[in-house]
């Protein structure tokens, strides 16, 4: 609680305890109303203050001018314990609701905590601790042990263990030394760096979190403009509704004024929006605090309502549900030729490579320690899409594709186009191959599998790796619709189609390479795309690290919050209907008018605030 | 051009709605919108956002919510 808001309380509670003590007292007539007026005025000044102040400014039928009508009609007709309560009452719930969206508000401002409040900079050789605004790119900052690392660079000196659970939700640290890039918001633990800067503070990846994160609530849902459209038109109708009630009985059959009169006050005050107004983007926004503390950015309450919505869920595959870096699998030399004979050559070749599956087998002579026994090769040449030749100990040698060995004339032993093998031969005698392949992503399958207990059944992945590597996966993850060998243009081509049978759909990609399907799909979530501005620019959700079991997992919050808003639609609607009903039929008297206003707007913003613990 | 300012003691949802409302009919905004959860007034307007403008957006907020101030 705030100040303001702890100075409000003890006001309502000093108010409550004179008024139930001036109750006891023997004390009649008009020394009583006047006791009575004490507590009233403690309590209700500024609903008095602004009332006339509305008035002044034509504004009549505000809730504070009906509380105030109500109030003194209370007091005129001797009620006056049920005046002052009904004040305590009515401040309690404008109290209470101040406290819930402030706790909400502190939850964004929890995420803050990823923003670093100072940097110390190296200038001419000193330490100064500047804020982070005031650093320019390429100086050097110093960073010691447990403190946050304020700007996005690359380490020049020391070494130690990052923590960035702050922005994605991974608690496991990472090893990070020279050379390294490191990000803004995250934690150095236990080693001093010196890091040289690669942005000034507004670019960095804190403020980047933070600005999405605050505009977020800027973007309405559909939910939200519905009942923004329904409270245009609600509220005239309202005040037209009580001032029949007020006229209508007294004038033509014969009715009580003063009692029509109360009728009216009950059903205006019960009319107000608020509870409608404010629950629907409270539960959006509470659950975008959620989420963004597990490392998954939602850019608007909209893209949030999509989700929950989604009927498909397309994946790419290098990168989303595989890890993006290529592995020896196995080395499968021809006859006569050792495993390790094999790995040699191909390493000896592919050190000259750069290509991925080149990468994979140097990395996999390291491994076996084969690599201090390589051969030097001569005359390197890289054919690009196809492989490497050059010439080893006088030898003809190439590895590469199976294409590659069909045009050099060699005939590979084993089926010829299986995905990621790099074919080896010497003076036209095939070698063997080694087989590379990407790693699936641990959690794919469980991220696959949880989307269909979620009821989403469409599962598709694209990629423009061959079919046999697209099968591969597939299997492995349980996807039965895959689409091979794509072009990017061909990607949004199949994504339409998608989108055209199966309904809302959302595609998972690494947004680098998949911009155009990101934006093209209903709901576009990025992937590990911390530190990626293409990425946050493109999609709508973007997830920090690249675990797509958080994909699921944003889906699961999404529909509980969409139900959670639905709820409270409903909930409001009835409950004011009720009371609006009652309030004609003089069933609830102001009692049931304050609890129908605020009691109800305070039961809505609570059933809002569980989004923050999906 | 597009800003945005804090508001301070926004104090109901529905109040806030209708200061949008109101600021979007002043002369020369283009788009307003009051954000009640982050407390915070965004226009959009294609010409300068002025002091006039401002000092309009105010007025138009104060005959709603008396003690809500726009923060510059």
């Amino acid at each position: 609680m705030s100040n303001v808001q702890k100075r409000e309380l003890v006001r309502i509670i000093i108010s409550a305890a004179t008024a139930i003590i001036i109750s006891f007292l023997p004390v009649t007539g008009i020394l009583r109303l006047v006791l009575f007026f004490i507590p009233y005025l403690i309590c209700g000044y500024d609903i008095i203050a602004d009332s006339f102040f509305n008035i002044i400014h034509g504004k009549m039928f505000d809730e504070k001018f009906l509380m105030f009508i109500a109030t003194m009609g209370a007091f005129a007709i001797g009620e006056y314990t049920e005046a002052v309560m009904v004040t305590v009452l009515y401040q309690t719930g404008e109290l209470f609701q101040n406290i819930a969206a402030g706790k909400a508000r502190r939850s964004i401002s929890d995420l803050m905590e990823i923003c670093p409040e100072n940097a110390t900079v190296i200038r001419d050789g000193k330490e100064i601790t500047v804020s982070p605004e005031e650093v320019e790119t390429g100086e050097l900052i110093s960073v010691k042990p447990g403190e946050k690392i304020p700007l996005d660079g690359e380490i020049v000196s020391g070494a130690s263990t990052v923590n960035a659970s702050a922005l994605t939700g991974e608690s496991i640290p990472v090893e990070k030394g020279v050379g390294d890039k490191v990000l803004s918001g995250t934690i150095n633990q236990n080693g001093a760096l010196i890091i040289k800067t690669e942005s000034r503070y507004e670019d960095s990846t804190v403020s980047k979190i933070l600005e999405l994160v605050e505009n977020s609530s800027d973007k309405k849902s559909r939910t939200e403009r519905f009942i923004t459209r329904f409270a245009h038109f609600y509220t005239p109708c309202v005040v037209i509704a009580a001032l029949f009630l007020a006229l209508v009985p007294p004038l033509l059959f014969n009715g009580i004024w003063s009692e029509w009169v109360r009728r009216a006050l009950v059903f205006l005050m019960v009319s107000c929006p608020c509870a409608l107004v404010i629950s629907v983007p409270l539960s959006y926004f509470c659950s975008i605090g959620r989420l963004s503390k597990k490392g998954i950015l939602v850019k608007g309450a909209n893209h949030l309502e999509a989700l929950s919505a989604v009927k498909a869920v397309v994946f790419d595959k290098t990168g989303t549900l595989t890890k993006g870096i290529l592995k020896t699998e196995g080395v499968y030399p021809a006859e006569g030729v050792t495993e390790d004979e094999l790995l040699i050559i191909g390493a000896s070749l592919e050190s000259h490579s750069t290509h991925p599956m080149a990468r994979a087998v140097c990395s996999e002579a390291e491994k076996r320690r084969a690599d201090k026994n390589i051969p030097h090769a001569k005359r390197v040449e890289e054919i690009a899409g196809r492989g490497v030749k050059a010439v080893i100990n006088g030898k003809d040698c190439c590895a590469g594709n199976a294409i590659f060995m069909k045009e050099s004339g060699i005939e590979c032993v084993i089926p010829s186009a299986i995905a990621g093998a790099v074919h080896i031969a010497c003076n036209k005698r095939y070698l063997g191959y080694i087989l590379t392949e990407d790693e699936t992503k641990e959690s794919s399958k469980k991220a696959v599998d949880a989307l269909r207990s979620f009821g989403i059944p469409h599962i598709a992945m694209l990629t423009g790796d061959t079919e046999k590597a697209a099968l591969k996966t597939a299997e492995k993850t349980g996807i039965t619709e895959y689409h091979a060998g794509l072009l990017p243009k061909d990607k949004v081509d199949i994504l339409e189609n998608i989108m055209e049978k199966r309904g809302k759909t959302a595609f998972a990609g690494d947004g680098i390479n998949d911009a155009p399907v990101l934006m093209r799909s209903d709901v576009g979530i990025a992937m590990g795309a911390l530190g990626s501005d293409a990425a946050i620019e493109a999609a709508d959700i973007v997830i920090m690290d690249d675990d797509p079991l958080k994909i699921a997992e944003a889906v699961k919050i999404s529909v509980k919050t969409t139900r959670i808003a639905k709820d409270n639609i409903v909930f409001s609607l009835l409950s004011k209907l009720l009371f609006l009903i009652l309030g004609a039929f003089g069933l609830v008297g102001i009692w049931g008018a304050v609890f129908g206003d605020v009691g109800v707007m305070v039961l809505a913003v609570l059933n809002s605030m569980r989004c923050m613990k999906l | 051009m597009k800003k945005s300012f804090k508001l301070e003691n926004l104090g109901c949802a529905h109040c806030a709605l209708k200061m949008e409302e109101a600021i979007k009919k002043i002369k020369g905004v283009d788009n307003a919108s009051v954000n009640f959860i982050m407390q915070k007034l965004t226009i959009e307007s294609s010409e300068e956002i002025s002091e006039s403008l401002l000092s309009e957006a105010q007025k138009a907020i104060s005959r709603i919510e008396r003690h809500c101030v726009i923060v510059k």
